[in-house]
């Protein structure tokens, strides 16, 4: 499973940080990004997809 | 506070500081969703209310018909009268890009989540001595000697000003969000917030600190110091915005744990579900709509807005869309879709989300590792503030 955040749409709620530490970096502006080039491992798909399903700003889609 | 005429019809007529409307403005979402999604009136000015997550969402993001240039709920008679030494209001909630853009990327570092985690433990010790200090009496106001007090204090530690003065703090916060519909009040406490600043201003010319006044001093845009106005904008700014708002959703939610016996005690036995209650809670109980002002003639979902009219960004009422949340109405601590927008939708995303997550948080935290057992001492004793800023001012509960 590979994700991607959409920096455009990003907004810095920052949710799928707080759901998914493992899977995003948030800078000091708020602005995520998917780590490992958005590479999700494996268990970690659920975690993911709660993630994507969380955005308020419908910034993180699957690839 | 509010002292107004009874509203009869709420699609054309509403009011947002109708008592009843405080209490429970869900009950009047329901309704118009079903009636008309975007209620109108007259009272305080040409106003719109929409009540739906897509409408509100939608308004959110056109921010080029929707200006944030004035974003209070409650405007003062006639117009707004800008403060001539504030000639930018407050930067960037009440500004547009590009000023929003750049005043905004100075705020954001300062409540990134690095910096919000080292604000953590002064705001669990906070709290820690806070229940400390009416643990043992068996009843106490848990929004006069709580939550009200947890904000105010961490916010004055990031902007380097006295903590010893949060009630005088809180006390102009409230005149100016609260207490808005009185002019004189609202003037008052926006004068007294405004010399204390230009007074820290002066100061920090010669002693300059560690905190976030004097890095905004200190800033240059395009080679020269930035506008003291803006400066002062902004201090101002993170003042009022990091005091009513998360006091509220602390008070919000410990109403709703004191009422709640399953919820409460299911948060004591699974803490970690905290993280996800506090994102339910926010929903549930958002405690901020904020407004927008229309920039020239135009038609949304049918309704004809017309340039300098207000909108009210209803994020409590979004919260609340049964079209957007299964089960809107009811509180579900463990909620796994939650595309809430207690925090706003768009570029103007509160820039102290992260600030107020965590202090919601740890304050529900500390307060239940010692106080797991309270009820609410008598329902008709709660009062609410609502308008701008909605949540409880006086919460009396009985601790077990």
């Amino acid at each position: 499973m590979r994700i991607r955040v959409d920096p455009d749409k990003c907004q810095g709620h920052a949710r799928c940080y707080g759901l998914a530490p493992e899977l995003f970096d948030v800078d000091d502006y708020g602005l995520s990004t998917a780590v490992d080039g958005g590479n999700v491992p494996p268990g970690l798909e659920d975690k993911a997809r709660l993630a994507i399903a969380n955005c308020p700003e419908y910034a993180i889609e699957e690839l | 506070m509010a002292r107004t005429q009874p509203v009869e019809r709420w699609e054309t007529d509403f009011d947002v500081l109708d008592a009843g409307y405080i209490a429970d403005p869900f009950s009047v979402w329901d309704r118009l969703r079903g009636t008309c999604p975007i209620a109108h009136t007259e009272r305080r000015g040409s106003t719109w209310l929409p009540t739906r997550y897509e409408d509100v969402v939608a308004l959110a993001h056109d921010v080029e018909h929707f200006s944030s240039q004035k974003i209070a709920v409650i405007p003062l008679d006639g117009d707004e009268p800008e403060e001539p030494v504030l000639a930018y209001g407050l930067p960037p909630i009440s500004a547009d890009p590009p000023l929003h853009t750049w005043t905004r990327r100075l705020l954001l570092p300062w409540f990134s989540h690095r910096r919000v985690e080292g604000y953590e433990g002064l705001t669990r010790t906070l709290c820690a001595g806070l229940v400390d200090s009416f643990a043992s009496d068996g009843r106490v106001d848990a929004a006069g000697r709580y939550a009200q007090q947890i904000p105010v204090r961490v916010i004055a530690h990031v902007l380097g000003v006295p903590p010893e003065m949060a009630d005088t703090f809180t006390g102009w916060v409230r005149d100016v969000l609260e207490f808005a519909d009185d002019p004189e009040r609202r003037a008052r406490g926006g004068d007294a917030l405004l010399d204390f600043f230009v007074a820290e201003v002066a100061r920090r010319k010669t002693e300059p600190g560690e905190d976030l006044l004097s890095e905004l001093l200190a800033t240059e845009v395009d080679g020269a110091p930035m506008d003291e106005a803006i400066v002062l904008g902004t201090a101002a700014l993170v003042l009022i915005a990091g005091v009513d708002t998360t006091w509220s959703a602390i008070g919000s939610s410990l109403w709703h744990l004191a009422g709640h016996p399953d919820d409460r005690r299911r948060l004591v036995a699974e803490p970690e579900l905290m993280p996800l209650a506090v994102e339910e809670l926010l929903r549930a109980y958002s405690p901020v709509t904020m407004a927008r002002v229309v920039v020239e003639d135009t038609e949304f979902q049918g309704c004809p807005m017309h340039a300098g009219d207000k909108v009210l960004m209803n994020f409590p009422g979004a919260n609340r869309d049964p079209a957007a949340f299964e089960d809107a109405d009811r509180v579900v601590l463990d909620r796994a879709l939650n595309r809430h927008v207690a925090f706003g939708s768009g570029i103007h995303r509160c820039a102290g989300s992260n600030l107020a997550r965590m202090e919601l948080r740890v304050a529900l935290e500390e307060w239940l590792r010692r106080i797991p057992e309270f009820h609410l001492a008598d329902d008709a004793e709660v009062t609410w503030a609502g308008g701008q800023v909605r949540g409880p001012r006086s919460l009396p509960v009985v601790l077990s």
